[in-house]
């Protein structure tokens, strides 16, 4: 217990940390970019934490798909398996909870429960493929789960002109889902949604699997070494890679399926902007570990909040926050290789990193 | 027949052009045994730099921002990958994304955002004498801008550079056999930096191609995964330079058709033609189309 409790501090110390090398590098940006930099950092706070609504309606929001996605690189990563294809996975999420929803728009909470998840079978279907042709054909997933992006793109792009466009044939969107099976808001905080639960309790979960089952310990040893894995013995290694993709792309789906029946309650092209790719940084961040993607997730939603009302007040680019999450990505990944070749740990075990291995 | 051939032809050729460059550039990578995901970055990042260099110094200028741009995305992973061996797969998601956010908050810092496009000067077609009169296919193959007749060119020259030289030899060990290749003399960190350097100047000469030879403009975004499109077509051509231009030209064709069948009225979904160089591409990495085989170091660190 006492372990935990100073696991826990250090993850708020090292969040501490990150949060004042983003403001810190922000500052810089602004500076050589010749901005008002106390009008523009007023501008950050303001639109993220500085208000109850910019928590709940905007940081909040947008936390919530950060979270299941950076949890499902984490559980995918963990496993060595390199899942880029999360945006792809949350894409046939959100199509398939749609169809799902506006099929049986009379169901009730059941329709909902169906359609969460049905969205998260459709990510883990997604993700199946990738992993068939990574354990029969030796395919790299690397480049299977970004083939597989655009192919689900491509997808949506159809569905959403075609079997699934709404009645007028107006718009390249479906029909509204049903008030019945939205996703309710929470009462008195602003367009935050039961998604955050969900978010949440997955998210928890997940840590919890990681660390404390032997499911958990199996996935991280074929992570920090297959070959170790493979030779101890009663590890099947490729079963286990496997499953880590499906559930990957099962968490990836279950946060499009979220986002559809909690923020844009219809299906179209632009359900996610780019949350899969996102999801990379802040997994990393977190050091691969699901419970502290929650710290993270809840970071990179207040940035990007924060970044769209330092563009609305301060005139500030908010692709300032792109740079900063990539500085963030670099900055992780050289120090880790750096401790690598020093000897010490890899990305798989949760002591690689960085700023807490002391 | 051939007001329909021609007009296909040519915009196959149009769209492949930029596709081929970028991935001759990433199959230099690839046999040097490393995978740069960064390769959409480099592309955008060329793209900018092409708007930075055309609007001081005309086309030409446009085209060294344009190599200028790539070769920087290509020395940061040279530098993350190849001196501080950091992950290839991450280092270069971080570079893509480092490229759209540094190019997006240029631009709308340099040029303002959302205002008018802002117009370059472009290179325009530069007919072959004699071949650009051929039926059918003369304007859609000779009467293309400068640097699609390069393309023609890079292709061949790096099939027989790769097949037939000594450095061609020295960068396949690299990526088959890296510890065996470092035993027989070869520098290979020297060599993986040099050929990432390359793929970065090629990708970003991709860039400079979208804006300089054919949208006279820079957007933000405007790399729209040519990068990751050019990550298939290195698949889809078997790791050979003559297969990788093939490769280009079929996602070229698949888009030209896709446009030739909408202007028809054909209404079969359009999207099916997007997307099936994809699904022909993870066939191929799948065996279905014989065997194709990655180099043996792919991705590897040293």
């Amino acid at each position: 217990m006492r372990r935990e409790l100073g696991a826990t501090l250090r993850s708020i110390l090292f969040v501490g940390a990150v949060i004042a090398l983003i403001l810190a590098a922000i500052t810089f940006l602004l500076l050589l970019g010749g901005f008002d930099v106390g009008r523009a950092l007023g501008a950050l706070w303001l639109g993220s934490v500085g208000s109850w609504y910019a928590l709940t309606s905007a940081t909040l929001v947008r936390a919530i798909p950060l979270m299941l996605t950076g949890c499902a690189i984490a559980v995918a990563f963990r496993a060595g398996v390199f899942n880029i294809g999360a945006e792809g996975q949350l894409l046939a999420g959100g199509a398939a909870a749609a169809a799902v929803a506006l099929a049986i728009p009379n169901a009730g909470w059941l329709a909902l429960a169906l359609a969460l998840i049905t969205g998260a079978l459709a990510g883990g279907g997604w993700a199946t493929i990738a992993a068939v042709l990574r354990e029969r054909f030796g395919v790299l997933e690397v480049i299977s789960t970004i083939m597989l992006n655009f192919v689900a793109l491509y997808a949506v792009s159809y569905l959403v002109r075609g079997p699934l466009q709404e009645p007028t044939h107006a718009y390249p969107q479906s029909s509204s889902i049903a008030d019945a099976v939205h996703l309710a808001r929470i009462p008195g905080a602003g367009r935050l949604h039961l998604g955050i639960v969900i978010a949440l309790v997955v998210t928890i979960a997940a840590g919890w699997i990681l660390r404390r089952t032997a499911g958990g310990f199996r996935l991280m040893a074929v992570g920090e070494s297959p070959s170790a894995a493979a030779s101890a013995g009663l590890i099947d290694v490729r079963r286990v890679t496997a499953s880590a993709f499906v559930v990957s792309g099962a968490l990836a789906g279950l946060a499009g399926a979220v986002e559809v029946l909690g923020v844009t309650y219809a299906l179209y092209e632009d359900i996610s902007p780019g949350y899969g790719y996102t999801a990379i940084a802040v997994a990393l961040l977190a050091g691969l570990d699901p419970w502290r993607v929650i710290l993270t997730a809840l970071l990179f939603g207040a940035l990007e909040a924060g970044a769209g009302a330092m563009q609305r007040d301060a005139g500030v680019p908010s692709t300032l926050v792109a740079v900063i999450e990539a500085l963030l990505i670099l900055a992780v990944v050289a120090a880790q290789a750096l401790r690598v070749r020093r000897g010490r740990g890899f990305t798989g075990s949760g002591d690689a990193f960085p700023a807490t291995a002391t | 027949m051939s007001d329909l051939v021609t007009p296909v032809l040519a915009a196959t050729i149009r769209t492949a052009t930029p596709l081929a460059l970028a991935a001759l550039g990433e199959l230099l990578v690839e046999r040097a045994g490393m995978i740069n995901i960064g390769v959409e970055g480099a592309v955008l990042a060329g793209a900018f730099g092409a708007l930075a260099g055309a609007t001081a110094g005309g086309v030409a200028g446009g085209y060294a921002g344009a190599m200028a741009g790539g070769l920087l995305v290509g020395a940061l992973f040279a530098f993350c990958v190849v001196v501080l061996r950091a992950d290839q797969i991450i280092t270069g998601m971080a570079l893509t994304l480092l490229s759209v956010g540094a190019t997006g908050t240029l631009y709308r810092a340099l040029y303002g955002s959302g205002g008018a496009a802002l117009g370059v000067p472009t290179s325009g077609p530069l007919p072959v004498p004699g071949l650009s009169s051929l039926p059918v296919i003369g304007t859609p193959l000779f009467s293309q801008p400068a640097i699609t007749y390069f393309t023609y060119l890079l292709a061949p020259a790096l099939a027989w550079w790769l097949g037939h030289t000594h450095a061609g030899l020295a960068l396949r060990a690299v990526g088959e056999r890296p510890e065996a290749a470092e035993v027989a003399g070869v520098a290979v960190a020297r060599v993986r930096t040099a050929a990432v350097l390359v793929g970065g100047l090629l990708g970003g000469l991709a860039g400079g191609t979208l804006v300089l030879a054919q949208a006279g403009t820079f957007v933000e975004g405007m790399s729209a995964g040519r990068g990751f499109i050019a990550l298939a077509i290195v698949v889809l051509g078997r790791w050979r330079p003559l297969g990788v231009a093939l490769g280009a030209l079929v996602f070229g064709a698949a888009s030209a058709l896709q446009f030739a069948f909408q202007a028809m009225g054909w209404n079969a979904p359009y999207q099916l033609f997007l997307a099936a160089p994809y699904l022909l591409t993870l066939a191929a990495m799948a065996g279905a189309m014989g065997r194709a085989r990655a180099p043996a170091a792919l991705g590897r660190a040293l």
